[in-house]
């Protein structure tokens, strides 16, 4: 009886052994960045969520990140490299990781995947992005308001759903200021490339374009928009230090919230993979201070961000009609968000010619 | 300002960083020297020059700070594939990785600063003349610039007795060796040439063209440079033509895709690559032609008493 309770208190201790140091024993978080963490923009808002669940568990935590991971063949050695030397939550923040960290995923089940903005789920990879298109469509209205000439100018990256989403939700917002406004498109096929970039918005300022928008990374077409004295939105994240006379407002990710949530959520067990995609009520996407703007424009601003954030208005709702003037989502209805993700094609009054992504 | 010379004042800008480090790799290889870290070096230019331009609040500091920074990398790389006598190839692509890290090291304080860059004052007048006028009173100092180096460049190979020399060196290390010459040292100062010059024209993408620091912000010109270098087939004033061709496309492409004109645009950002293809098949194809003005011993290592 004796020997009976000496082995269950020696049990009972190396479970509680166990336990404690399990307690002890911190989570921890890598992330894979596309670019500097100084590009005051995507993967700054991404290193701001990192520094965001420093935080708030403290201790409780140790994170990490790579940068500048290039979208090829080297982003899956990197986080296989992180999933292999322990790391037990893996952030992969571009769209063009997705394929390496599902191979990756499958590899190693009992770390916990989240890849941002992509669509492949595993058990152990979840998917998240932000409705940005919400903050598009306000942007487009603000420029359908402060353009003089009703020509606006969009810096693209690569015809991927994610951008050709942003561009017609932007249009769809400008049309509902002012029907007859154009919009003029140029794909620079890179994400950070602030030569181009600049080079991008130079062509369509030139063109008569005198508001600018942009889906690449770098402030350099604020910094055209700022020396040519017209007006332009910041990327990802408030620049109006690159472009205090020329920022309209910019559309900010903010990934503290779901970053905190997902890693207390793997600490306290209850985590499963799932597909988060939020907008204006969730807080993920927020708007920059309206500036260089009148009041009554900055009031219109925030009057549409309430209606989409309370439901009210949803950017894509019918009629809507595509490129070709066919109606694609009746009266009365929005568009789901499955064709959302997958969007490849253009509103009506676009004139650009989509290129082909394949 | 009319259209036309807003878009030539673009494609100036775009092409001024791809001729001014174009120019000193085109010195480098006429020496006999392969270095392939134009890229490294720009980056490293980009990065002291924005630092010493924010530091000093000078833009002319700016400019020699991208200078220096060049130079003082690319005397890594002569130290080890002249002294050590290292493969170049080798060398030239550590360059590229070491530049690009230690570049974003000396920028790391200085992301999110931007600089205010004024236009010419002193040439006013110049701007009376109908057409050319605002094109010359538009274009920045540094492009001047790099049209003086390229008459600068083109005097020294063709009609300096230095520029002799050098192209001995290149073509023949051992004969220069013979009479006299002191190889090493010819091929020291023309690498410490081209890393100022790629520092110089990294200064000009972080100083002017965006204006501001950001990583890897070069992206890929160094490359370019290089490939404009093979393009001339080692001649100056074609490194003009090769630097404005792939300027002008650039620039072109964004204008007909803003004019929704419809070529496909990887179609366009293909064209100067496709063009430097077609002056490689050009050049070999006549083998005489193509030797009358490629360095003889590009590339290949010298080492004094062997």
């Amino acid at each position: 009886m004796t020997r009976y309770v000496k082995y269950i208190a020696a049990a009972f201790l190396a479970i509680m052994l166990g336990a404690a140091t399990a307690a002890e024993d911190p989570t921890r978080v890598a992330f894979v960045y596309v670019g500097p963490i100084s590009d005051h923009g995507w993967t700054y808002q991404h290193d701001q969520g990192r520094l965001a669940v420093e935080a708030a568990l403290g201790d409780d935590v140790v994170t990490t990140f790579v940068e500048n991971v290039s979208e090829g063949p080297d982003a899956e050695r990197v986080i296989r490299q992180l999933a292999a030397t322990g790391q037990d939550v893996i952030f992969t923040t571009s769209f063009g990781f997705m394929n390496p960290t599902v191979k990756v995923s499958e590899q190693f089940p009992d770390v916990t995947f989240g890849h941002a903005t992509g669509y492949k789920r595993t058990d152990n990879l979840t998917t998240f992005s932000s409705r940005f298109y919400e903050g598009r469509y306000v942007l487009g209205q603000i420029a359908g308001r402060m353009s003089e000439s009703g020509i606006v100018g969009y810096v693209a990256s690569f015809p991927i759903p994610e951008v050709v989403r942003g561009i017609n939700a932007f249009m769809l917002g400008m049309q509902s200021i002012n029907p007859d406004a154009q919009i003029k498109v140029v794909w620079v096929s890179s994400w950070f490339d602030p030569g181009k970039e600049g080079d991008a918005a130079k062509a369509m300022i030139d063109q008569g374009a005198d508001v600018i928008t942009q889906h690449t990374d770098s402030p350099a077409p604020l910094r055209v928009a700022e020396e040519r004295g017209v007006y332009a939105f910041g990327q990802a994240s408030d620049m109006i230090a690159y472009a205090p006379n020329a920022q309209l407002t910019a559309i900010i990710d903010d990934w503290s919230g779901y970053y905190v949530s997902q890693i207390e959520a793997v600490r306290a067990g209850t985590w499963e993979s799932s597909d988060i995609w939020g907008g204006f009520n969730t807080g993920m996407v927020a708007m920059a201070p309206y500036t260089n703007m009148p009041d009554d424009v900055a009031a219109m601003a925030q009057a549409t961000v309430d209606k989409i954030s309370s439901g009210e208005l949803h950017p894509f709702q019918g009629p809507l009609y595509n490129q070709e003037g066919e109606l694609v989502v009746a009266e009365g209805e929005t568009l789901d968000d499955g064709t959302l993700a997958g969007m490849n094609w253009y509103v009506k009054g676009i004139e650009d010619t989509l290129p082909s992504s394949n | 300002m009319d259209t036309f010379t807003a878009i030539f004042l673009t494609v100036v800008s775009a092409s001024t960083p791809l001729l001014i480090a174009a120019l000193g790799e085109l010195v480098v290889e006429k020496s006999g020297v392969l270095n392939l870290g134009v890229e490294g070096m720009m980056i490293i230019g980009a990065a002291c020059g924005f630092a010493a331009a924010i530091t000093f609040d000078s833009l002319i500091m700016g400019f020699i700070g991208g200078m220096v920074g060049g130079a003082i990398l690319s005397y890594f790389f002569a130290v080890l594939v002249l002294n050590f006598a290292t493969n170049q190839v080798a060398t030239g692509l550590a360059l590229t990785m070491l530049g690009l890290g230690v570049s974003g090291l000396i920028g790391e304080p200085f992301a999110g600063v931007t600089i205010q860059s004024s236009p010419m004052e002193f040439l006013s007048f110049v701007g009376e003349i109908p057409v050319i006028g605002p094109i010359l009173l538009g274009m920045d100092p540094i492009a001047y610039i790099g049209f003086a180096l390229l008459i600068g460049v083109a005097w020294f190979l063709n009609s300096s007795r230095a520029g002799l020399i050098l192209r001995a060196v290149g073509d023949s290390p051992t004969s220069a060796h013979t009479l006299g010459y002191d190889v090493l040292r010819v091929r020291l100062y023309a690498i410490l040439f081209g890393g100022a010059c790629a520092g110089l024209a990294g200064a000009y993408l972080s100083i002017i063209y965006t204006p501001f620091w950001a990583r890897e912000m070069t992206a890929g010109r160094g490359w370019i440079a290089l490939a404009l270098v093979v393009f001339a087939s080692w001649l100056p004033f074609r490194l003009l033509v090769g630097a404005y061709l792939f300027g002008a496309v650039t620039i072109l492409q964004f204008h007909a895709q803003g004019a929704q004109i419809a070529i496909p645009q990887q179609f366009m950002a293909s064209m100067p690559y496709l063009a430097t293809v077609a002056v490689l098949v050009i050049i070999s194809a006549s083998r005489n032609r193509a030797k009358a003005n490629t360095p003889a011993s590009l590339g290949r290592v010298f080492v004094p008493d062997r």
